[in-house]
């Protein structure tokens, strides 16, 4: 075997929303052994890292040829009544704009696992509207830095370093030195150590406690009692609303912690508004965490090509907008879905088991890198090269900011992107000879 | 090769000076070409336009259609969309949704469908060009470009502010090269910065910008020569200080001074013509005829209207500090996003009303300046899409300007003290043909340096409409008989035929790469992507991409 080495340089990590554009990959016979300024998460993600095994293309646990796959693929879709199209935060927007033309050609629903962590965020974000930066903003301005429902140091172990709380900026010469880190939690997180204040609130009362900050930001009187069962007093929120009104650039994170607890977009509605109000005396910003690497790629194809983030329903020939009517957990679990077809997401081993039990029921197709419960379930299943490590392409980082993909070897499968164009085009030639029949 | 032939159409091209007179017009390989000799030429189509109006394509040079701000504004608001006219998905086409801010394949049909086969998308962060980018590859049919942001961008300020106009010249450049982008663009110059860092805003373009030590006006001039010195196709496109405040007219009338006989295009300039003070909503005014009166003895400079429409809109705008204005003004949901090292965005719904004094006004100041520029080559339609209104209402601006006694009707309706604050009464004026082909194609297109767009002659772009000649001007620009797009018919009488991707317009300007490594060290010192992952690929063209040479003049 000869022995290859290459390194590839700004290489993009696609474990997280963090997407980390600075990876330096070592890869010796197409397999990476370093992964320099890569994250723990982002080590694992790169030198675990091996090609998909078995077939590229299985019908019904049995090996397919691509063509015969791509082909039953399509007979499942334009054969359902209410097809699902789901997952996409996976991928690289290139494929992503494939899938939401699909689903477009075929009439089905389009949602990605926004649905399923930073939704109800896009539904305050359309309640209230977002006061948010890219994240250079943050390093360059923010002296105080809260992180609201968020576990950085074990879900973004970079944001730190790279972002929020580390790096010396053009107005905060002394970097950390120069900001107060303010976590809030329900629990006591690994990032707790590493903030300048902890408060530690009761489950279920961000909001409360959210919409009482508001009120004192506002000059309006609160008593103790008014925070009762909150686990904080005015003592400890006294000197915090001072310290937002008073800071020169505030910013809140808010994770997963508060836009999937009680309360939901309701919770992020309390948050984007706090920073919004704050805007009275200083500038002051939200911008959620979001998790994996391009979900927020994710977020933005689906809206400039339907005009809605995520939640969509092409049923009737033209986008419309419900979550919870046409996200996917509710057209499954409700058994409304009669076909789906999942792109690098794994519902069968994450969603509830109402979705799970009627999505074993129906034909669907399922595009994953690695064996999943659910391409093991899937009527079709392909087999897909990974994105940025195998696949070049675009990724979205959290903050809105585009960025490519250097892929540090080939795979021998195809990319997600290859198998969707193949699907798209065998489904408009069906269509099109059932019209020229049915003419 | 195939020959397309349009014969017996009555032909509007201002550009070849032809006026009204019927003509053939001959097409092959996407181009306009003279009649052929050579008896053996195969014609394989034949379009009949008798009784027809011919004009280019509509080129648009002021909207906002894609990009990082374009699509927060999709996010924000789906109610804007919901009782909104929606675009059907057919066997050809994609599906869409309208109401101010179109999805992507929507805008391009819907440019398309209007008989516009050009836009430019007025104001992108070059950290967001890879976005833009991408949104045109799904934006059908039209040819398009983006303005990058520059005014607020803290390498350029601080080479204004150390006088290094060299580095600026070659830092503007490498960013025009890097982000594919086609002009220089300034919004609110200095004022988005000062906002960004504290939350105020700049009012006189002599006043210092904080720590970069420079103001307004230094910016202004600044990047204006440096446009005329890489020879740009389009001089700088300024958005002026202190938008859509009473008083503003003298902030205009500043910047126009500035320039100092310099080439440049004001935007939106009706949302800077406003007399009265900013605390007395009482003494708003029009100061439309004074500044018109500028332009009219300035050749060298341009400027599109920014026309106001009565109806619910989304305002969306680089300029950060105006969109917390408006959140203020209005209590309406208010997005901000700002982008590090060089721009800003502000993003609110607004509903202009009749009854409105303020927003008739801007109504009235708006055809005030269609009306009052003598020179129609030196003014373009704009409603600055969505911000004073979608671009839809092209051709109910049109009826406006050609119909008197229509658009004296609408006067009566709005709100009575509009009548002795404008001026709009008392003009006659109706526009020609004519000249609304110059203010809807061509002269866009001279004002944009686009040489092969805007007119009919040999050699230009393919890019033909074909309108039904009707005394009911609505309905004849609102539904053309036939689009053309690079010689091939994309739009039947409002039904889109063909879709081809159009292509990116942009330049790439020379720069001497030994400015690069002192580019590099700041952005390595304050981005957070890699200087690397920074410059935008030719993958992300749409089309073929269209390379507009950089010529010094």
């Amino acid at each position: 075997m000869q022995n290859e080495l290459k390194v590839v340089s700004n290489a993009t990590c696609t474990y997280c929303g963090c997407v980390c554009d600075d990876i330096e990959l070592t890869v010796e016979n197409n397999h990476i052994t370093k992964a320099k300024n890569a994250c723990v998460l982002g080590k694992a993600w790169f030198l675990n890292h091996s090609a998909g095994e078995g077939p590229v293309a299985r019908i019904r646990g049995k090996e397919a040829t691509v063509e015969e796959a791509v082909e039953e693929a399509a007979r499942i879709l334009l054969e359902a009544k209410f097809p699902i199209v789901y997952g996409l935060s996976d991928t690289t927007c290139e494929a992503q704009r494939v899938a939401v033309a699909i689903a477009d050609w075929v009439g089905a629903s389009i949602d990605t696992t926004t649905s399923v962590c930073h939704g109800p965020s896009g539904m305050a974000f359309q309640g209230v509207g977002e006061i948010t930066c890219s994240l250079g903003e943050v390093k360059n301005r923010a002296d105080l830095v809260i992180f609201w429902g968020s576990n950085p140091a074990e879900s973004h172990p970079r944001h730190w370093g790279r972002y929020s709380t580390m790096p010396k900026g053009l107005f905060i010469p002394n970097g950390r030195k120069d900001r107060t880190v303010v976590l809030v939690d329900v629990r006591r997180t690994k990032s707790a150590p590493a903030a300048d204040i902890f408060l530690q609130i009761k489950p279920r009362k961000d909001f409360e406690v959210l919409w009482i900050l508001r009120a004192l930001v506002k000059g309006i009187p609160i008593a103790e009692s008014d925070l009762a069962d909150t686990g904080v007093s005015l003592e400890q929120l006294l000197p915090l609303v001072e310290k937002m009104k008073s800071c020169k650039f505030g910013v809140l994170f808010f994770g997963m912690g508060l836009s999937m607890t009680r309360g939901k977009h309701l919770n992020v509605e309390a948050a984007l508004a706090l920073a919004r109000d704050l805007n009275e005396f200083t500038r002051f910003y939200a911008n959620p965490m979001r998790g994996h690497g391009n979900v927020t790629g994710a977020d933005n194809v689906v809206s400039w090509q339907t005009g809605y983030p995520f939640g969509v329903n092409l049923g009737r020939g033209y986008p419309r907008f419900n979550p919870g009517e046409f996200t996917t957990t509710d057209t499954l679990a409700r058994k409304e879905a009669d076909a789906a077809m999942i792109i690098a997401s794994d519902p069968m081993g994450n969603f509830s088991q109402a979705a799970r039990e009627h999505l074993a029921t129906i034909p669907f197709i399922a595009l994953d890198t690695k064996e999943t419960s659910t391409t093991r379930a899937a009527t079709v299943a392909f087999t897909t090269a990974t994105y940025g490590i195998n696949v070049p392409g675009t990724v979205y980082r959290m903050d809105d900011v585009p960025i490519p993909l250097r892929p540090a070897f080939e795979s021998p499968f195809p990319s997600d992107e290859k198998i969707l164009r193949a699907l798209e085009k065998k489904i408009l030639q069906m269509q099109k000879q059932k019209l020229e029949a049915s003419n | 090769m195939a020959i397309t032939r349009i014969i017996g159409g009555k032909i509007y091209d201002p550009t070849n000076g032809i006026n009204g007179i019927v003509r053939d017009i001959w097409m092959e390989n996407g181009k306009i070409i003279a009649p052929p000799v050579d008896p053996d030429s195969v014609i394989e189509k034949v379009i009949d336009a008798t009784g027809r109006i011919i004009m280019a394509g509509g080129v648009d040079m002021h909207c906002h259609i894609a990009g990082p701000k374009v699509n927060l504004a999709r996010k924000m608001r789906p109610e804007d969309k919901r009782n909104a006219r929606h675009i059907l998905k057919t066997p050809l086409t994609r599906s869409g949704t309208v109401g101010s801010v179109p999805s992507t394949f929507a805008t391009g049909y819907l440019y398309a469908g209007m008989g516009y086969t050009t836009a430019f998308d007025a104001a992108v962060p070059p950290l967001g060009a890879r976005h833009a980018h991408e949104e045109f590859q799904d934006t059908p049919i039209l040819d398009k470009g983006f303005f990058l942001l520059m005014g607020n961008n803290h390498y350029a300020l601080q080479q204004i502010a150390a006088k290094e106009p060299e580095k600026l010249k070659h830092f503007a450049s490498w960013l025009l090269d890097s982000a594919k982008g086609y002009a220089i663009k300034l919004v609110n110059p200095g004022g988005v910065e000062v906002w960004k860092s504290g939350g105020a805003n700049i009012h006189e373009i002599d006043e210092d910008i904080g720590h970069f030590n420079c103001t307004p006006r230094q910016i202004i001039q600044g990047l204006t020569q440096t446009a005329m010195d890489i020879g740009l196709p389009h001089p700088v496109h300024i958005h002026c200080n202190n938008l859509g405040l009473p008083g503003n007219w003298h902030t205009t009338m500043a910047t126009m001074d500035a320039l100092e006989g310099r080439n440049a295009h004001l935007t939106h300039i009706q949302f800077h013509s406003y007399g009265g003070e900013p605390d007395d909503q009482s003494k708003f005014c029009s100061k439309t005829i004074e500044l018109a009166n500028f332009v009219n003895s300035h050749p060298e400079i341009t400027v599109d209207v920014g026309q106001v429409l009565f109806g619910e809109t989304t305002s969306l705008t680089g300029d950060g500090p105006l969109g917390y204005y408006l959140h203020k003004v209005t209590g309406r949901k208010w997005t901000n996003a700002d982008t590090e090292m060089e721009a800003g965005c502000g993003i609110v719904p607004i509903t202009y009303k009749e009854k409105s004094f303020v927003h008739a006004l801007q109504w009235a100041i708006g055809l005030e300046w269609y009306l009052l520029v003598k020179d129609p080559w030196q003014i373009s339609m704009s409603t600055d899409h969505p911000n004073g209104g979608s671009f839809l209402a092209y051709p109910e601006i049109i009826q406006l300007l050609m119909d008197r006694n229509y658009r004296n009707e609408i006067l009566q309706r709005i709100h009575p003290r509009v009548l002795e604050r404008t001026s709009l009464k008392d003009i006659p004026r109706e526009y020609t043909l004519e000249e609304i082909a110059i203010i809807t194609r061509a002269g866009p297109a001279r004002t944009l340096g686009l040489i092969n767009k805007g007119h009919l002659g040999i050699g230009a772009d393919a890019d033909v409409t074909i309108y039904n000649e009707s005394p009911n001007i609505l309905a004849m620009f609102e539904l053309p008989f036939f689009v053309i797009k690079s010689g091939k018919v994309v739009v039947d009488k409002g039904e889109i035929r063909l879709q081809v991707p159009g292509n990116t317009l942009y330049v790439s300007p020379s720069y001497d790469h030994g400015f690069v490594p002192g580019i590099r060290k700041w952005f390595e010192s304050f981005y957070t992507i890699q200087f690397e992952n920074y410059a935008v690929e030719d993958k992300y063209l749409s089309g073929d991409g269209t390379l507009v040479p950089c010529v010094k003049k």
